[in-house]
């Protein structure tokens, strides 16, 4: 298969995740579709590593996976560390930062 | 053989995606990121990245998947209410989502990289081995490696600290009475011309919400009391 | 050692003595701030002895030392130096100021015994001799303002010294702020002659005054003006005069060393040193002579009717001054400087003596409550009577030389002149008339419940010390004003300089007899070697002339004075129900005060209102700065309503964002 059809998915798979973040106003869920789109740039990274035959691109990869973990963990820290306090698990409203 | 298995996998990776956006319970949102991955990872061994592939099923799809549910066991899986606000944003976000979708499909058509539309450099034995990973680990990216490890240690102790259990609630900030005296108009600190008494952030007694007089020049800024949640911090 | 040497070590000690006790005032013990205040100028009265010693060894030619101790700022147009003249008339008064202030210091040392500012006090004595010092010794318009600037800073430390009495604190604001008055006087009268000379060294500047400056040019004339403004605030001449009587408030021995020694006197010698200017902007001494007169008469209307003794002292000493600033705006310099130094002398004398009757009195300074202390302090008597006498004019005492010396001098030149002269004499009657009945009240008569204590050897306390002027109590423990009083007859630190004082008020006329001698005018000539008025005494059978003349309108004066208080009490009050109109006006001191309300602080004061509610709230607080709060506020509003606080919306921006970045890229790649 040619690269081209990765990419497009891995294109697909982004653009769902932005709506994804867009439309789902529960942070469990926000934090789903930030994986989508994460994977959705593992997946063309993959991709081009695999058009030019180099590795560097699958080691990117792996990094992201790293930060994408660290993310998690913090994020759902975050979120039962809401739940805690008794705040609705809700981002639309935890709008203290308005202007 | 190639397309068929990529077919499958990129319907079920896309699949697995649309399913994490539209399912009303977080929980199956979760298992349908955990079917996503699993496609996904599948792709990747069809790019011939042995290594990540393993490396999405174990850690992503495993582990981290893991905590997910945990959590949303810990937090209940709540549905969504079916009326909430934003809903202009529910109309426009699947068009700008398209809107970028379409912009990159452009931009993959018209591109000038050639190997976009190969099936990628010929094959070399080994590559994409846990071996050439580890290799260039240890030693072209040592350092991010170093990093990425460092990373994960803030990350776990960040998620210690903000989930720890605090003893009861903290004490009401004290707040100088002084600053709530009336004054006369034009003078004050920046947080009042910002339409705030300062700490009226950090108090819920009605009768300590007494506004600026020169705030009243300014109704935008008064709204800051009612929008507090109903419990101190 | 040079002459100039001895001007330098003038003014370093008093500094010295400051410096030492303003560090040491937790530690020093006792009197030893006193001794030490008193042996800093004791120092400097000898250096500037050793300085008069060494200039009249010089040739006459060469009596104008210039010395220079380095450069401020020596640029195109611009000489300043810290630099002192010593010449005749420097050392003349800084021999008076520093004799003078000597004797005082010494007096302070018992009278200030009890007093819990003690060593503050001799620190602030201390800086204002220095200034004082600086003043008369400066070599440039420059240092002349920073010492006349300190004068009336000193000034102020001293007058409100006591700073628990709020008379006290508000008559030390008031002679600060009318000494500020007359130093925007000096700064802008030196301007208008640095503009002309190009310098502001005494030396060229005088040399330069008669090439730059044509016969009353309009700009010297404003210059001389606005000169005399300072002089006028700081000899307390009229309309500037009001803050003297104030400064009563300070403790005794300060109010003698600002009448005597230091302070008033520099009106008189900035005058004198200024002469080559006056003698070209003739107008401008007019001026001069005219409000000097003026002075000298409504002072002494007005101390006929007081009756507080420090007052009429007071009211005594504008009068005299003004003597002073008549003889030396109409060219009569060394009779003006040598009344300086008489009054000087008698006039510490009797302020010392004064002191003294205070503390016998407990505080009190009410003329109306003293009566017949004659008897209980005879040495304190016998000050007060050489004083009197020297003060009134009455032949042998120094007063009466120099005095009428000036008249003399007035009455030489004739013409309009003459009337001054005239005003002077009806000024002499005057004189005789209320230091008289001053003197009348407080030692003739039935003895008062505190002379007759003291005759029987104790001397009175009140229960509760009280403000002599508003009557609130005192605060002793705090320490303002001290608890003990102290008389002259019972400390020897007291008597030793009353008594020189009253030798000097004797004979210190001797300096300057008519057609005897003239050492004052033989000494001060190189000083004054470029004036055509310095030479133009009567002859001298007329000065003898107008010094018997004068001596016998002093007699008639005190011979009122003893008919109106001694031998018939009662015609005072008669009089006082006669006259009961003009006995307000002069009570309450011509309404200057009041004139000076209306005239300057009310419209000062209604400024000041208009500026904080019309200015600053409404178009500095409202307009300007209110104005652009307004603008940042709404502009603040607009953005702050783009933060909705809203994590999806961000996110929908982001996308937008990311979305018109990609189509910026595709457009330019296309």
């Amino acid at each position: 298969m040619a690269i081209g059809w990765y990419l497009t998915v891995s294109a697909l798979i982004f653009c769902i995740g932005a709506v994804g973040v867009m439309i789902r106003p529960n942070p469990l869920v926000i934090l789903l579709c930030l994986e989508l789109m994460l994977n959705a740039g593992n997946l063309a990274l993959v991709a081009f590593s695999r058009m030019w035959g180099r590795e560097d691109g699958q080691i990117f990869a792996l990094i992201v996976m790293v930060v994408a973990a660290c993310e998690v963990t913090v994020g759902l820290g975050l979120i039962v560390a809401i739940y805690r306090r008794r705040l609705p698990i809700n981002v639309d409203e935890l709008s203290e930062l308005h202007g | 053989m190639t397309a068929v298995l990529f077919f499958l996998a990129a319907i079920g990776a896309l699949a697995g995606a649309v399913g994490v956006v539209a399912l009303r319970n977080p929980f199956y949102s979760v298992l349908a990121l955990v079917s996503h991955l699993i496609a996904l990872a599948a792709l990747f061994l069809l790019l011939r990245a042995e290594f990540v592939a393993a490396a999405q099923v174990v850690v992503y799809a495993g582990a981290v998947m893991v905590l997910y549910v945990f959590v949303v066991a810990y937090v209940g899986g709540q549905d969504d209410p079916l009326h909430r606000p934003g809903g202009a944003l529910k109309v426009l976000a699947p068009l700008f989502g398209l809107a970028v979708a379409i912009e990159l499909c452009i931009a993959m058509l018209g591109t000038a990289l050639k190997g976009i539309s190969s099936d990628g450099a010929p094959y070399v034995p080994g590559f994409g081995t846990p071996e050439h990973i580890g290799a260039l680990f240890l030693t072209t990216y040592l350092f991010p490696f170093e990093v990425a490890s460092l990373l994960l240690l803030v990350a776990a102790v960040g998620a210690v600290v903000l989930a720890r259990r605090r003893r009861g609630l903290e004490p009401e900030p004290e707040v100088d009475p002084r600053l709530h005296a009336p004054r006369s108009a034009f003078s004050g600190t920046m947080a009042e011309a910002a339409g705030f008494r300062a700490g009226a952030g950090t108090t819920t007694e009605p009768e300590k919400q007494i506004e600026p007089i020169g705030s009243q020049t300014s109704p935008a800024g008064v709204g800051s009391a009612a929008d507090q949640p109903e419990g101190g911090w | 050692m040079s002459t100039t040497t001895f001007g330098w070590l003038v003014l370093l000690f008093p500094l010295l003595g400051m410096i030492i006790i303003s560090l040491g005032f937790r530690r020093l013990p006792g009197t030893s701030a006193g001794w030490l205040g008193t042996l800093a100028i004791g120092l400097a009265f000898a250096a500037a002895v050793c300085a008069l010693i060494s200039i009249l060894g010089q040739p006459d030619t060469h009596r104008e030392l210039t010395s220079k101790l380095w450069d401020y700022d020596v640029s195109a147009g611009v000489d300043a130096q810290l630099s002192i003249l010593v010449d005749p008339l420097s050392i003349f008064m800084a021999l008076v100021v520093s004799g003078v202030s000597t004797l005082i210091f010494l007096y302070s040392i018992a009278y200030m015994k009890s007093d819990r500012g003690y060593n503050r006090y001799f620190a602030y004595l201390n800086y204002f001799v220095f200034s004082m010092l600086l003043l008369v010794l400066s070599g440039n318009f420059l240092l002349l303002i920073v010492g006349w600037a300190g004068v009336g800073a000193a000034s102020y430390l001293l007058i409100s010294f006591w700073y628990r009495r709020t008379t006290a604190t508000s008559a030390g604001i008031k002679a600060f702020v009318i000494n500020v008055f007359g130093d925007v006087g000096l700064v802008l009268g030196t301007f208008f002659i640095f503009r002309h000379t190009g310098t502001v060294d005494f030396q060229k500047a005088f040399a330069a005054a008669p090439h730059v400056f044509s016969h009353n040019s309009t700009d010297l004339v404003a210059g001389c003006l606005l000169l005399l403004v300072g002089a006028f605030a700081k000899s307390a001449q009229v309309p500037l005069h009001t803050w003297l009587p104030d400064a009563m408030e300070g403790p005794t021995p300060v109010s003698a060393l600002i009448h005597a020694a230091t302070m008033v006197t520099a009106g008189v010698y900035l005058i004198a040193r200024m002469h080559p200017f006056f003698e070209i902007a003739t107008t401008a001494a007019d001026v001069g002579a005219i409000v000097g007169c003026v002075t000298l008469v409504v002072a002494a209307t007005i101390a006929v009717v007081q009756t507080d003794l420090k007052r009429v002292i007071a009211y005594s000493t504008m009068s005299q001054i003004g003597y002073m600033i008549m003889g030396v705006s109409v060219g009569a310099y060394s009779a003006g400087l040598f009344h300086l130094m008489t009054h000087g002398f008698f006039k510490a004398l009797l302020f010392m003596a004064a002191g003294s009757l205070i503390s016998a009195m407990g505080g009190e300074q009410s003329l109306d409550r003293m009566s017949g202390f004659r008897k209980a302090m005879p040495f304190t008597f016998i000050c007060f009577i050489i004083g009197g006498l020297a003060l009134s004019g009455l032949p042998p005492f120094s007063g009466w030389l120099s005095k009428d010396d000036i008249i003399g001098y007035l009455d030489n030149r004739g013409g309009g002149f003459l009337i001054l002269g005239i005003a002077g004499y009806f000024g002499a009657f005057m004189t005789g008339l209320y230091t008289f009945r001053m003197i009348f009240r407080a030692f003739w008569g039935e003895p008062c419940a505190e002379a007759r204590e003291l005759e029987d050897g104790h001397l009175v306390h009140h229960d509760v010390p009280t403000n002599p002027q508003t009557g609130e109590a005192e605060d002793t423990d705090v320490g303002f004003p001290g608890a003990e009083h102290h008389i002259a007859e019972r400390d020897l630190s007291m008597r030793v300089p009353m008594s020189v004082l009253a030798v000097l008020a004797v004979i210190g006329g001797v300096l300057q007899i008519p057609g005897i001698d003239n050492a004052l005018t033989n000494f001060l000539e190189p000083t004054f070697a470029n004036s055509h008025l310095y030479h133009l005494e009567g002859s001298t059978g007329a000065e003898w002339a107008g010094l018997i003349i004068g001596a016998a309108i002093a007699v008639a004066g005190i011979a009122v004075a003893y008919r109106t208080w001694v031998l018939r009490p009662g015609t005072s009050a008669a009089l006082q129900a006669r006259f009961v109109r003009i006995h307000t006006f002069l009570y309450n001191k011509w309404y200057f005060d009041e004139l000076q309300d209306a005239l300057v602080v009310r419209p000062v004061q209604w400024l000041g209102r208009f500026t904080e509610t019309v200015l600053e709230r409404g178009v500095i607080a409202g307009g300007v700065t209110g104005g652009t709060v307004g603008v940042v506020r709404a502009a603040s509003a607009a953005v702050r309503r783009a933060q909705t606080g809203f994590l999806r919306y961000y996110a929908a921006v982001v996308i937008v964002g990311l979305a018109g970045m990609a189509l910026y890229f595709l457009i330019s790649a296309s």
